[in-house]
């Protein structure tokens, strides 16, 4: 057996040799800041882990502290009784509210990028401007422009209508909107660009065959372009699922505790704060991350099936 | 009669192209107020004193008296040291990015060109960490952390990195896979090494892509906020995002808004600023990310 092994390794030619070692360092990134703590977090869900837990104790444990460690399944008996976990998780929903309005708005723009018009290039800069700008400052910035006394928007409101607007993140009902109008307002113009990507991309031949069939525009729009994007949405839908899915920042930054009666806070804030705020329960947060992780996995899995066009993006 | 018809037709089509190409631009310029209005308040405000930014919150123009000792002397005062963060950002995704993108292109280019066992399942094995949500490996990554003694330092964001960027080389894989074979064969047999291969030939023919890439890291590093505040508490050591959104939890207690809203422009600059030069690269870059 040892022999084999030699021998197999005496085989592998200088190619095979240098290909190896130039893989080697994203190989080991790999198993150690990402398989490894993969793994460990399954095992982690498990147990009622806080940064008290030493690692080098696990082994030398006696009967009671391992029955107090072990806890089997009631991280996630407790996570599923918990009202906040269920809130952060309809949250997370219905922020994603967003994906569609963003996707729909940035066709349109991609639609009128893709016309050929004077200073149509300068468009694409401007709305790529919020995509690039610091997550931070742009949520502080927001927050300002949502204070109920000062902002911006209340004082336009007031300008223009001379009614009083609410106190958008201080209040149940407006924070998830405000916020979320927020992301789609920095998002757009990403979105607009992957349209635009495909747009651009679209087989010329299958307009003109159009054109001389004598199709109208709408007909063109609605027999061609569309369905020839449907990849491209079925793209931006995944991604802005598996990103929706796992916002943090901008609640985090506009509203700390997670808004009023918990009505801003995402599922990810809720693992956030479990883990590494006062409860310090780092084994309930990892249970908490599995049933988001689940979530991603059932749903990104049940759209490449359901999506008539996923074998046409997969080539 | 079709000819006339013909000729209407064409005529309305004209008309309606004008008229279609005015709502166009109708469409591009109300999103592109709505875009840009609120960082112009950001920049104008950040002019003002704490007294004009309470009472002129609706005007959209340059202050009276523009507080450029805002700028040049204020927001250097601050404490933590606003010129400490940016120093501190520019160390770590300067040495993460350099390395990283060196190590994710040879990658790439094993990937790309050379035959070696097990290739196929290392390469969807680094593919499948893009499908993996951060908030799982996060705890176990801190508690690694902790073991070995890198919190409240530098290298939970840089060592990662280094390493070698998952979509960094899925992109230049795509892209090296396009460089012609027979470049290598002939090098190869002119009794060149593979690394030799990779700096002399590929390296160069790569250039614009490996650019690309390297850059759109850039403005993701600089602008990442959530790994450092996790891993980061020493005021000496944050990143220039943790700094700013803790400043504003300090200071808005002191009123001084505009201070504030200064700090947080000079945070977006240095991106606002690399995306204005490469802007071509970078929306040519992007746009193509969904066709992959």
């Amino acid at each position: 057996m040892k022999n084999k092994i030699i021998n197999k390794k005496r085989k592998l030619d200088d190619e095979a040799k240098a290909g190896l070692l130039f893989i080697l360092p994203p190989i080991i990134g790999f198993l150690l800041f990402t398989a490894g703590p993969f793994l460990f977090s399954i095992f982690a869900s498990f147990t009622s882990w806080d940064s008290m837990t030493d690692l080098t104790g696990l082994f030398k444990m006696d009967e009671i502290d391992r029955e107090f460690f072990y806890i089997g399944f009631d991280n996630y008996k407790e996570l599923f009784s918990d009202g906040d976990f269920w809130r952060s998780l309809w949250n997370t929903l219905i922020y994603m509210i967003g994906i569609p309005i963003g996707m729909v708005w940035a066709f349109g723009l991609a639609l009128s990028f893709n016309k050929k018009l004077p200073g149509v290039k300068v468009y694409r800069v401007i709305y790529y401007i919020p995509v690039v700008s610091s997550i931070v400052a742009v949520s502080l910035l927001w927050k300002w422009l949502y204070n109920g006394d000062y902002g911006l928007l209340n004082q336009f409101i007031e300008w223009a209508f001379g009614v009083k607007g609410p106190n958008w993140l201080d209040n149940a009902y407006t924070v998830k909107p405000a916020i979320m109008i927020m992301c789609v307002w920095r998002g757009v113009g990403n979105t607009a660009l992957l349209y635009l990507g495909g747009l651009q991309n679209l087989p010329q031949s299958y307009y003109e065959a159009a054109v001389i069939d004598g199709a109208n525009g709408w007909t063109i729009f609605r027999k061609i372009t569309w369905p020839l994007m449907q990849p491209i949405s079925f793209f931006i839908i995944i991604t802005g699922i598996i990103g929706g899915a796992q916002m943090i920042v901008e609640p985090q930054i506009m509203t700390p505790s997670g808004g009023p009666d918990y009505s801003s806070a995402t599922i990810v804030f809720y693992i956030w704060q479990k883990a590494f705020g006062s409860a310090d329960a780092k084994g309930y947060a990892c249970a908490a991350a599995w049933v988001l992780a689940i979530i991603i996995f059932v749903v990104t899995a049940i759209q490449f099936k359901i999506s008539p066009s996923s074998d046409n993006y997969l080539e | 009669m079709s000819n006339a018809n013909e000729l209407a037709r064409y005529g309305s089509q004209k008309r309606n192209k004008t008229l279609g190409n005015f709502f166009i631009y109708l469409f591009l310029t109300l999103g592109a107020l709505i875009m840009v209005i609120p960082l112009i308040w950001m920049f104008f405000s950040s002019l003002k004193t704490p007294g004009q930014f309470l009472t002129t919150q609706l005007s959209l123009k340059m202050p009276s008296n523009p507080q450029w000792g805002n700028y040049t002397k204020r927001v250097w005062e601050m404490d933590p040291k606003l010129q400490r963060g940016i120093l501190n950002s520019i160390i770590i995704s300067f040495s993460t990015i350099i390395v990283g993108t060196f190590v994710s292109s040879l990658a790439a280019f094993a990937y790309a060109k050379l035959r070696f066992p097990g290739k196929q399942k290392f390469f969807l094995a680094e593919l499948a960490t893009m499908m993996i949500p951060f908030s799982i490996i996060m705890i176990p990554q801190f508690i690694i952390y902790a073991r070995i003694g890198w919190l409240n330092t530098w290298a939970p964001l840089i060592i990662p990195g280094m390493l070698g960027n998952v979509s960094m080389i899925f992109f230049l894989k795509q892209y090296m896979s396009g460089l012609p074979t027979s470049m290598i064969e002939s090098a190869r047999i002119d009794g060149a090494g593979y690394f030799k291969i990779y700096w002399s030939i590929i390296l160069p023919n790569a250039k614009p892509a490996i650019a690309a890439q390297a850059i759109l890291w850039f403005m993701g590093a600089w602008n990442d906020y959530f790994a450092p505040s996790i891993y980061l508490n020493d005021p000496n050591k944050l990143t220039i995002q943790v700094m700013i959104s803790q400043l504003n939890a300090m200071y808005a207690i002191q009123t001084d808004y505009p201070l504030l809203l200064t700090a947080s422009v000079l945070a977006m600059l240095p991106v606002l600023i690399i995306f204005m030069i490469f802007q071509k690269q970078i929306i040519a870059s992007v746009a193509m990310t969904g066709l992959k």
